[in-house]
C-alpha cells in the first residue's frame, strides 16, 4: 500500500510541477476543450467531417484570419452574401449553422486551437470494471470450503475408528458401527444442509423476480450509444432532455432525432460488430428512421401530408422497448437525481457511452437504491464558505452538528433520503 | 369532562343499549370467511368445504399464482412522441386556465394537464370572483369528461334505435333539409341559461336567419320569479351581485347560498371573509336563517328558525313591517318564530347599510316584498350591487310554459336542444317528451343520451367543457374565458360550429378589425387548418376585435378571465315596487303537511348525475350517499311512521342502525312518489323535504336495464326518484313547495349513511363559543383541554410533548409538515373530499360497500349536532389523517408498513402492508380505510371483480374500473389494490415536488407556496397547511401567534401529537351555546324524573 501511495505521491507532484509550467497555455487549451464540448460537438467534429466540417485546420482554407468570427456570429446572414459562406452552404446544407453570438474572439480562437492540437485518444477505463475478481474468489472460496468439509469428514471417520479401537483395546464392547450413509447425525446435517441450500436459492430467486440486471433487448432500430455519445460526444442531456426537467429522462421524439439526421445520411465510423459478429450497417438503421419520420432523404424534405392528419405520410413513433422499469409503486424522478443530486447518468446507466446496444448496468433494486442513499452525501450548504445548496440552510440542527463536529457530513440519509413515503406514494 | 354533549345521531343521544354495544363493537363485520363452525360439528369431510375442494382450491390458487408471477418479464415498450410539441415534458404537468360551465354556472379554473389528459380542477386566484374557490361540482367536472356514456358520434333516430351518422357534413344536410321542409312554422333553440357573449351573438344570427323563430332559456330550478320582480321594482330583469363580505347581518329566507343558491362558491368566499376571526376584538357577521328543512347554510347560521314551507311571504312580510315597511304583518301564531322575526328585524336594522336579506322563493311577490326590505335596510349600492349584474339565470317560467304547450299543439316546427333536460326537470316532463318526439325536427346538443336527447330525431354531440373554446359572462363585464385542454376524445362538435353552418354566418364579418401584436405586424386571425366557420375561429376573432390585440387575448388566455380594473358599485333605481299588491297576493295555501324541494350539494339539479365522485359523495347534513329521500322531523315521524326516536331508546335503535328506512308515500297534486324517511333533527315539523336531481330513468325504463345502464349510465340509474313532477306552476313561476299528503306504506329501502359509525363516545372533539364570551374571556374556550394537558405532565416535568409519554421524541430537522383546519370558516360544502378523491385516485365503492361502512374517502367531513333535538345547531368538522407524531396507527403494524417521516408525516406503504387492519382499529380518529375490493381495477387479473357485479358492487364501480374512466387517473399517486389499507397522505405527491422546485431554485421559502388538494379546493380558505418549522409560514403563525386562544388538537390528551390542528367555532348570537344551555340529556332525564 505504502508503495502505491508513494508512486500516487510523485506522480501527483510532477503533474503539479509541469502544470505549473504549462499553466497559461493549459487554461486556455481547456477551455478550448470545454466550449467545444458545449457549443459545436453536437454537429462538429474536430478530425472529421459531421454535420459541419472537421474543425481542424478549418481557418487555413478561410478568406482571412477574421472571417470566422463574422461567420460564428451571423451563420445566416453571410450566407447570401459572402462567397465562401456560399460555399460551405452548399456543401453541407440545408442545415444552417447556428448563431453564437455570444462566443468571444478568445474562445473562437482557443476552440479552433483545440480542434488543431486534437489527436485521438482512447476513453479511459470506466471506473468499476476491475470487480470482476469478485467472482474467482467465490469460487476459490467454495473449493475451500468443500476440502475443508472433506478433510472434516476425513477426520471424523478417522477419530471413530481410532476410539473403535481404543474401545476394543480397553475390552468395552459396543455395537457394530453404523456406516456413515446411515448415521443419523449425518443425514441430519445432510438434510439441514440441503434445506438450507434449498431455501438460499428460493429466497434469492424470490427476491430477484421482476429483476433484469444485464436485460438487453433487440430495438426496432439498432440504436449505438457508443457511436451517438462515445464517439462524437453527444451530450446525454441532448437526446434525454427530460432528466434535468422532469421525473423521466424521456426518449427523445423522432424530430429530435432529425435535427442532425436530416444531414447525416449515412454511417461512416468504424464498423458495428453485433454480438454474435454480424456486422451492423448503421446507414440502413438510419434508412430506418426516415422512415419512421416519414422523410425522403433524396428530396431533403417530409413526405407531403396527404391524409391530413397533421402528420407526414408514413410517419409513426418508434415502439422502443424499455430496458429500465420500475415496479408501479415506486416513484422515480430523474430531475431530483441529475438537477438536485448532480449525479452522473453513468452511476446508475453504467458506462453507456461504451454500450453498442443498452444493456440495464444496475440492478435496480431497493437494496441498491438504499445503499446508494446512504453513503451519498448531499450537496449541504457551508454556511461560513456559501458553498452548496442553499436549500438546506433551514437544517439548524444538522448545521449546529456539524460545526460542533457531531457528525461529519450530510448523507441523502441523514435528510431522510430512505423513509419510505420519498419513493412510495 | 366537558359537560356540552354533541351528538351525531339519535342513539349517540340518548345512550341507547344497542348504541352502546355498537361503540364498542365499531367494525360491523360479521364475515363468514370460513364455514368453521361446519367443521367442529360435522367432520371434516361432511363439511362445507370438504378435504378435496380444499386441495383443489390449493392447487388451483398455486397454479393461479404461478401464472401470474411467471417468471417471464413481460415486454414494455416506451413510444415517445413523433413530433414533441414545444410545451410539453413527459412527466411535467401543464396548468392552463379554463372555465367550467354547467346550466349557467360558471367558475374560473385552472386545469392541471398531464401528458395531453386533463386531471385536475382548480380553482383560478386570479378571479376576483370567486378568489380560486370551487365547488363539489367543478371538482368532480374532470371525471364527466371521461363518462363512459358520452355520446361518440352523431346519430340519426331510426325506429326506437338510433343509427350512426358518419359525417358532420351529411349531418349538416339533413339537418339543413329538415330545417327546409319545415318552413313557416318557428324554430325553437331551447337552452340552458347562456351567459357567453359570442354565443348570444351566434344565436342572435341564427334566429335572425329564420324569422319566427325563438331562444328559450329554461333552468332546470328557476330563479325566474326573482327575475321578474326585479324587472317590476327596478325595471331591469336581472339578478344583482351580492356582496356578502360587507354584511354584517345576513338574514336567508330559505336560501342555501354557500350550497346551492345562485353562486355559491362566490358566495362562500365572501361569507368566509365575515366569519374570520381576527385581532383581539373580532368583529363577525349576524347570520339568521329562516328554513323550513336544514339546509347547509342553515347548519352555519348563528341563529336559526323554522317556519312551514307556505309561511315564507309571512315572515318575509313580519320582516318587512318590522324594519319599516307599510305593510300590515300577518299573524305569526309560533312564538319561536316571531320570536326570531324580531331578533332579525333589530339585527337588520341596527346595522342598516350593511344588512342584507336573501330569499330562494321563486313567488315574484315575495321576491318584490324581500326587494322592499332590502331597499328599506339600505342594501343597495352596499351589499347589493346592480352596477354590474350576475348572468348565471335568466330562465323565464312563463317561456317554458308556453314552449311546452306549442311543443304540444304542433305548432313549433323545430326544436333544437343545448345543455338542459326538459324531460327530465319539467314537472309534465314525460308529456313534453312524448310531444318532442312527434315533432317533425327535433336536435339534441346534448353530451349524453339523457331523457330529452332519447325523444329527438337528430343528436350532434358538443365538447365538453374541457375540450372547447368559449366565453362566459357570469358577471356584467367580467368575463372568464374558456379553452380546450385536450382535443376532442370523441367525433364531437361544438354547438356554436353548428349554429354557425346552419345560419351560413362567414367568420369573416365578425373580424373587420385588423388585429396587430406588439410589434405592430399584422395577425393572421383565421388559424391554420381550421376552417372559418368553425366557432374556434368566430371565437377569437370576436375577442380579438374586442381586446384590440393579441397580447391582450394572449394574456386573457392565460390568465384565463378578463375583468374591469376597478369594479363598478351601485344601487338600482328602486320605483318602488308595488309592494301592497303584492302583499295581498301572497295567499299562500298551508296544509297539515307540505313538501319542499331542495338540490343536494352533491347532485344538485341533476346534470351531473352520472358522476361516481358526486353521487358518493355524502350531503353534508344528513351524510347520505346515493339516494334522494323524504326528511322529516322526528315529531312528524312519530306521527306517520310511528317511530318515536327521541324517546323511545328501542325503535331508535331499530331506526338508526339498519340502513333499511321505511317507506313513505307521498302524493303532491295526485302525482306520487315513495321515498325512504330520513328522520333528521332540525326539520319543521310540518314538512317533508325532498331532493330534486335524482332518479334519472331512460324512456326504457320498465323492459330494459341494460338501455339505461348504456344511455342514463351506471352511477345515475337507480339512484333516488325524481322529484321533479312535484313542482308546480303558480301562472308565473314555478314554485317548488307545496302541501302534501304523506303516509307509510309498510315497505322499506336501503339508505347508505356514512356517519352512523363515527362515535364521539362524548369527547370532547370540536370546542365552541359564542363572540361575546370569547371577546370577553377568550381563555376560557379551550381552558378544559388546557387544563387536562397540564395534568398530564408528571410532577416536576415541565413539557406535554416530551413528558407525558414513555416513547422517545424524533427531532424533525429540516420541514415539519402541519395544517390547520379553520372550523368558524368551514362551510361543510365537502368541495375538498372531491378534491382530495381526483388528487389522489381515491376508490369509488358503490352504495352497497357504503352501507357496510366500506367507503374510502380519505376527507370526511363530521357532522354534529348539539343541543335541541327540534332545532340543533351544527357544526362541520373535517376530519383526515391527523399524522400524529405519537401515532397510535404505527406501533401496532407488524410489518412496519406504517411508520413516521422525519417530517412529521405518517407514512403509509401499500406495498409492504398485509392488511391486518391493527392499525385501523388503533386509530383513535377512524381515519384508515381498507381496500375490501379492488375498486379501479388494480388486480393483474382482468375479470376477476365480474362475480362480484351487483352481489358485493354495484354498477357504478364497474364505471370505474372502465378504460376511459380510468384516464382521470393521477399518474403520480399509486393505484391501490386489494387488501392494502389507504389514507390521507397530505397529498405527499405535491409535497416533494414543491420541495424538489425549492431545491433546484435553491430557495427554501419556495416550499411554503404547497396547498394539498383540500386546502386549494376550499371556497373559504378553512384550510391552511404549510412548514411549522418555518416561522414565516401561515401555519405558524396561525397555530402560535394570530389564534392561539382558539388552536386546539382532537382527542390529544390521549398524547398522540397530531399534525393537525383545529380552531374552535364562535357564533355570533347572544344565545348561550351549548355549554351553558341545559343539554338535551338533562331535559331527557328532567323529562324522565317528571313522568
Amino acid at each position: 500500500m505504502s508503495r502505491y501511495r508513494k508512486i500516487v505521491y510523485k506522480a501527483f507532484t510532477s503533474i503539479l510541477f509541469i502544470a505549473f509550467f504549462l499553466s497559461g497555455n493549459n487554461v486556455l487549451a481547456q477551455d478550448g476543450a470545454a466550449l467545444f464540448k458545449a457549443n459545436c460537438a453536437n454537429c462538429h467534429k474536430p478530425d472529421k467531417d459531421y454535420t459541419g466540417p472537421a474543425l481542424k485546420g478549418v481557418r487555413a482554407g478561410e478568406p482571412n484570419a477574421d472571417w470566422v468570427y463574422k461567420w460564428v456570429a451571423n451563420p445566416a446572414g453571410m450566407i447570401s452574401t459572402d462567397p465562401h459562406a456560399k460555399m460551405l452552404f452548399a456543401k453541407y446544407g440545408p442545415t444552417v449553422m447556428t448563431a453564437f453570438p455570444q462566443l468571444k474572439k478568445e474562445e473562437i480562437d482557443a476552440i479552433l486551437k483545440y480542434a488543431d492540437d486534437y489527436t485521438e485518444t482512447k476513453a479511459p477505463p470506466p471506473p468499476g470494471e476491475s470487480t470482476d475478481a469478485g467472482g474467482d474468489n467465490s469460487l476459490l472460496f467454495g473449493i475451500l470450503t468443500l476440502v475443508l468439509a472433506v478433510i472434516a469428514f476425513v477426520l471424523l471417520q478417522v477419530n471413530s475408528n481410532l476410539r473403535k479401537l481404543t474401545d476394543e483395546k480397553e475390552g468395552v464392547h459396543r455395537g457394530e458401527p453404523v456406516p456413515f450413509y446411515r448415521n443419523k447425525t449425518y443425514l441430519m446435517i445432510g438434510v439441514l444442509a440441503l434445506f438450507t441450500l434449498a431455501g438460499y436459492f428460493l429466497v434469492n430467486s424470490a427476491i430477484g423476480l421482476g429483476r433484469q440486471k444485464g436485460y438487453q433487448p433487440e430495438q426496432p432500430i439498432y440504436y449505438s450509444h457508443k457511436v451517438h455519445a462515445g464517439v462524437n460526444q453527444i451530450s446525454c442531456l441532448y437526446c434525454h432532455g427530460g432528466a434535468q426537467d422532469s421525473k423521466q429522462a424521456s426518449i427523445p421524439s423522432v424530430n429530435q432525432c432529425m435535427n442532425c439526421h436530416m444531414a447525416i445520411k449515412e454511417y461512416t465510423g468504424e464498423p458495428i460488430l453485433k454480438e454474435d459478429g454480424k456486422m451492423v450497417n448503421g446507414t440502413a438503421e438510419i434508412q430506418k428512421l426516415y422512415s419512421y419520420a416519414g422523410w425522403n432523404p433524396d428530396k431533403k424534405q417530409y413526405n407531403p401530408d396527404n391524409d391530413h392528419d397533421g402528420i407526414p405520410d408514413g410517419a409513426r413513433p418508434i415502439e422502443w422497448i424499455k430496458i429500465h422499469n420500475l415496479p408501479d409503486h415506486v416513484y422515480f424522478n430523474h430531475s431530483q437525481h441529475v438537477k438536485v443530486g448532480k449525479q452522473q447518468c453513468q452511476t446508475c446507466h453504467g458506462n453507456i457511452q461504451e454500450m453498442p446496444e443498452v444493456h440495464q448496468f444496475a440492478e435496480l433494486s431497493m437494496g441498491w437504491c438504499i445503499n446508494c442513499h446512504r453513503e451519498t452525501k448531499v450537496d449541504f450548504l457551508n454556511k461560513e464558505t456559501g458553498e452548496g445548496n442553499k436549500f438546506y440552510s433551514i437544517y439548524e440542527k444538522f448545521h449546529n452538528d456539524l460545526k460542533n463536529h457531531k457528525m461529519d457530513s450530510v448523507t441523502v440519509e441523514s435528510i431522510g433520503g430512505t423513509e419510505c413515503q420519498k419513493c412510495h406514494y | 369532562m366537558n359537560n356540552k354533549k354533541y351528538w351525531q345521531n339519535f342513539g349517540d343521544l340518548t345512550q341507547s343499549e344497542r348504541f352502546q354495544e355498537d361503540s364498542k363493537k365499531e367494525f360491523k363485520e360479521e364475515l363468514e370467511l370460513l364455514p368453521l363452525e361446519d367443521l367442529e360439528s360435522k367432520g371434516l369431510l361432511d363439511a362445507k368445504t370438504p378435504r378435496r375442494d380444499f386441495l383443489k382450491y390449493l392447487g388451483f390458487s398455486t397454479a393461479a399464482a404461478a401464472l401470474a408471477a411467471s417468471c417471464e418479464m413481460p415486454v414494455r415498450k416506451a413510444v415517445p412522441y413523433l413530433h414533441r410539441p414545444d410545451d410539453l415534458i413527459p412527466g411535467v404537468p401543464n396548468y392552463y386556465a379554463s372555465t367550467y360551465v354547467n346550466g349557467g354556472d360558471a367558475i374560473s379554473v385552472v386545469v392541471k394537464q398531464r401528458d395531453g389528459r386533463p386531471i385536475k380542477i382548480e380553482g383560478n386566484e386570479l378571479s376576483t370572483i370567486t378568489r380560486g374557490g370551487t365547488n363539489a361540482q367543478s371538482q368532480a367536472s374532470v371525471l364527466d369528461l371521461y363518462d363512459p356514456i358520452r355520446l361518440r358520434h352523431p346519430l340519426q333516430k331510426s325506429g326506437n334505435d338510433f343509427k350512426e351518422i358518419t359525417s358532420f357534413d351529411a349531418f349538416d344536410k339533413m339537418v339543413g333539409d329538415a330545417i327546409a321542409s319545415v318552413a313557416g312554422k318557428p324554430l325553437v333553440l331551447l337552452t340552458s341559461t347562456i351567459n357567453s357573449p359570442s354565443t348570444l351573438e351566434i344565436i342572435a344570427a341564427f334566429l335572425a336567419k329564420y324569422p319566427g323563430s325563438r331562444h328559450v332559456q329554461y333552468d332546470a330550478v328557476s330563479y325566474s320569479g326573482m327575475l321578474l320582480a326585479n324587472e317590476a321594482c327596478y325595471g331591469k330583469r336581472a339578478i344583482p351581485s351580492y356582496r356578502f363580505d360587507k354584511a354584517k347581518t345576513i338574514v336567508s329566507l330559505g336560501a342555501d347560498f354557500l350550497g346551492t343558491w345562485l353562486n355559491p362558491v362566490e358566495f362562500s368566499r365572501q361569507y368566509s371573509e365575515t366569519k374570520k376571526i381576527k385581532g383581539e376584538k373580532p368583529e363577525l357577521s349576524r347570520h339568521i336563517q329562516f328554513e323550513s328543512m336544514i339546509s347547509m347554510t342553515g347548519g352555519n347560521a348563528d341563529d336559526r328558525f323554522l317556519h312551514k314551507p307556505s309561511e315564507t311571504g309571512a315572515v318575509a312580510l313580519a320582516l318587512l313591517a318590522k324594519v319599516g315597511g307599510t305593510v300590515t304583518a300577518p299573524a305569526i301564531s309560533d312564538a319561536k318564530l316571531s320570536k326570531g322575526i324580531d331578533l332579525a328585524a333589530a339585527a337588520l336594522n341596527a346595522t342598516k347599510g350593511s344588512s342584507l336579506v336573501v330569499c330562494s322563493s321563486n313567488d315574484v311577490n315575495i321576491q318584490v316584498i324581500v326587494n322592499a326590505i332590502n331597499e328599506a335596510i339600505g342594501a343597495g349600492g352596499n351589499t347589493i350591487n346592480w352596477a354590474a349584474t350576475s348572468n348565471s339565470r335568466k330562465g323565464i317560467d312563463a317561456d317554458m310554459v308556453k314552449l311546452a304547450s306549442d311543443i304540444s299543439n304542433g305548432s313549433i316546427g323545430g326544436l333544437f336542444v343545448y345543455d338542459c333536460n326538459p324531460v327530465y326537470t319539467y314537472s309534465d316532463g314525460k308529456k313534453l317528451g312524448e310531444a318532442i318526439a312527434k315533432l317533425p325536427l327535433s336536435v339534441s346538443f346534448n353530451l349524453t343520451m339523457d331523457e330529452t336527447t332519447e325523444q329527438c330525431k337528430y343528436i350532434l354531440p358538443s365538447n365538453h367543457w374541457l375540450e372547447s373554446w368559449g366565453d362566459t359572462e357570469p358577471r356584467t363585464g367580467y368575463i372568464s374565458v374558456i379553452q380546450p385542454i385536450i382535443n376532442p376524445l370523441f367525433k364531437t362538435r361544438a354547438f356554436q360550429t353548428s349554429l354557425l353552418k346552419w345560419s351560413g354566418v362567414s367568420t369573416a364579418s365578425a373580424s373587420a378589425t385588423v388585429v396587430k401584436d406588439s410589434t405592430g405586424k399584422e395577425m393572421p386571425v383565421v388559424a391554420a387548418g381550421i376552417p372559418a366557420d368553425e366557432y374556434e375561429t368566430y371565437h377569437k376573432n370576436y375577442w380579438l376585435s374586442k381586446l384590440g390585440s393579441t397580447d391582450s387575448w394572449n394574456k386573457a388566455l392565460q390568465d384565463g378571465l378578463v375583468e374591469p380594473s376597478s369594479p363598478a358599485i351601485g344601487a338600482g333605481s328602486y320605483n318602488g315596487g308595488n309592494v301592497s299588491a303584492a302583499a295581498s297576493k301572497i295567499l299562500p295555501k298551508s296544509g297539515a303537511i307540505e313538501v319542499v324541494l331542495y338540490q343536494k350539494v352533491s347532485i344538485g339539479t341533476g346534470a351531473q348525475a352520472n358522476n361516481p365522485w358526486l353521487q358518493e359523495l355524502p350531503d353534508p347534513i344528513t351524510k347520505v350517499t346515493w339516494d334522494n329521500y323524504a326528511m322529516l322531523s322526528p315529531d312528524l315521524a312519530k306521527t306517520l311512521l310511528g317511530i318515536d326516536v327521541a324517546r323511545n331508546q328501542r325503535e331508535a335503535d331499530n331506526y338508526e342502525v339498519h340502513p333499511e328506512k321505511p317507506v313513505l308515500k307521498v302524493t303532491v297534486n295526485g302525482k306520487v312518489l315513495e321515498l325512504p324517511a330520513l328522520i333528521i333533527p332540525g326539520m319543521q315539523n310540518a314538512t317533508i323535504a325532498v331532493a330534486v336531481g335524482y332518479g334519472r330513468e331512460s324512456i326504457n325504463k320498465d323492459t330494459d336495464k341494460k338501455t339505461n345502464l348504456d344511455r342514463i349510465g351506471r352511477a345515475a340509474y337507480g339512484a333516488g326518484k325524481n322529484a321533479y313532477p312535484f313542482v308546480g306552476f303558480d301562472g308565473t313561476s314555478f314554485i317548488y313547495n307545496a302541501v302534501a299528503t304523506a303516509e307509510k306504506t309498510g315497505d322499506t329501502y336501503p339508505l347508505a349513511q356514512t356517519q352512523v359509525h363515527g362515535f364521539t363516545e362524548g369527547r370532547p372533539v370540536v370546542y365552541e363559543t359564542n363572540l361575546a364570551s370569547f371577546i370577553a374571556n377568550p381563555e376560557a374556550l379551550l381552558e378544559e383541554p388546557n387544563t387536562e394537558r397540564k395534568n398530564l405532565v408528571p410532577d416536576g416535568k415541565t413539557d406535554y410533548v416530551t413528558d407525558a409519554t414513555m416513547y422517545p421524541n424524533f427531532s424533525k430537522p429540516g420541514i415539519k409538515w402541519g395544517m390547520s383546519i379553520d372550523l368558524n370558516t368551514c362551510t361543510g360544502c365537502s368541495a375538498c373530499i372531491v378534491a382530495c378523491t381526483a388528487e389522489n385516485n381515491v376508490s369509488v365503492v358503490g352504495k352497497m360497500q357504503v352501507q357496510r361502512a366500506h367507503e374510502m374517502h380519505w376527507l370526511r367531513i363530521d357532522r354534529y349536532f348539539v343541543g335541541d333535538l327540534e332545532n340543533p345547531d351544527v357544526l362541520f368538522q373535517p376530519m383526515l389523517c391527523q399524522h400524529c407524531d405519537n401515532a397510535p396507527c404505527e406501533n401496532v403494524c407488524p410489518v412496519a408498513a406504517t411508520n413516521h417521516s422525519s417530517e412529521g408525516l405518517n407514512q403509509m406503504i401499500y406495498n409492504r402492508c398485509i392488511g391486518t387492519r391493527y392499525c385501523a382499529n388503533n386509530c383513535p380518529y377512524k381515519v384508515r380505510r381498507f381496500n375490501w375490493l379492488d375498486f379501479t381495477g388494480a388486480d393483474s387479473f382482468a375479470n376477476n371483480q365480474e362475480p362480484l357485479r351487483n352481489v358485493d358492487l354495484d354498477e357504478a364501480v364497474f364505471q370505474m374500473n372502465d378504460d376511459l374512466a380510468r384516464m382521470v387517473l393521477n399518474p403520480d399517486v399509486t393505484v391501490r389494490s386489494r387488501g392494502v389499507m389507504e389514507k390521507c397522505s397530505f397529498c405527499v405527491q405535491r409535497l416533494q415536488d414543491s420541495k424538489l422546485e425549492a431545491k433546484k431554485q435553491q430557495d427554501p421559502t419556495l416550499v411554503r407556496n404547497v396547498k394539498t388538494a383540500c386546502m386549494q379546493a376550499c371556497p373559504t380558505d378553512a384550510i391552511f397547511f404549510g412548514n411549522v418549522n418555518d416561522r414565516e409560514s401561515e401555519v405558524y403563525k396561525i397555530r402560535n401567534v394570530e389564534q392561539t386562544n382558539r388552536n386546539f388538537y382532537v382527542i390529544e390528551q390521549l398524547h398522540t401529537l397530531p399534525n393537525v390542528s383545529y380552531l374552535a367555532k364562535v357564533r355570533n348570537t347572544d344565545r348561550k351555546v351549548a355549554s351553558d344551555e341545559e343539554t338535551q340529556e338533562e331535559k331527557l332525564s328532567n323529562e324522565k324524573a317528571e313522568a
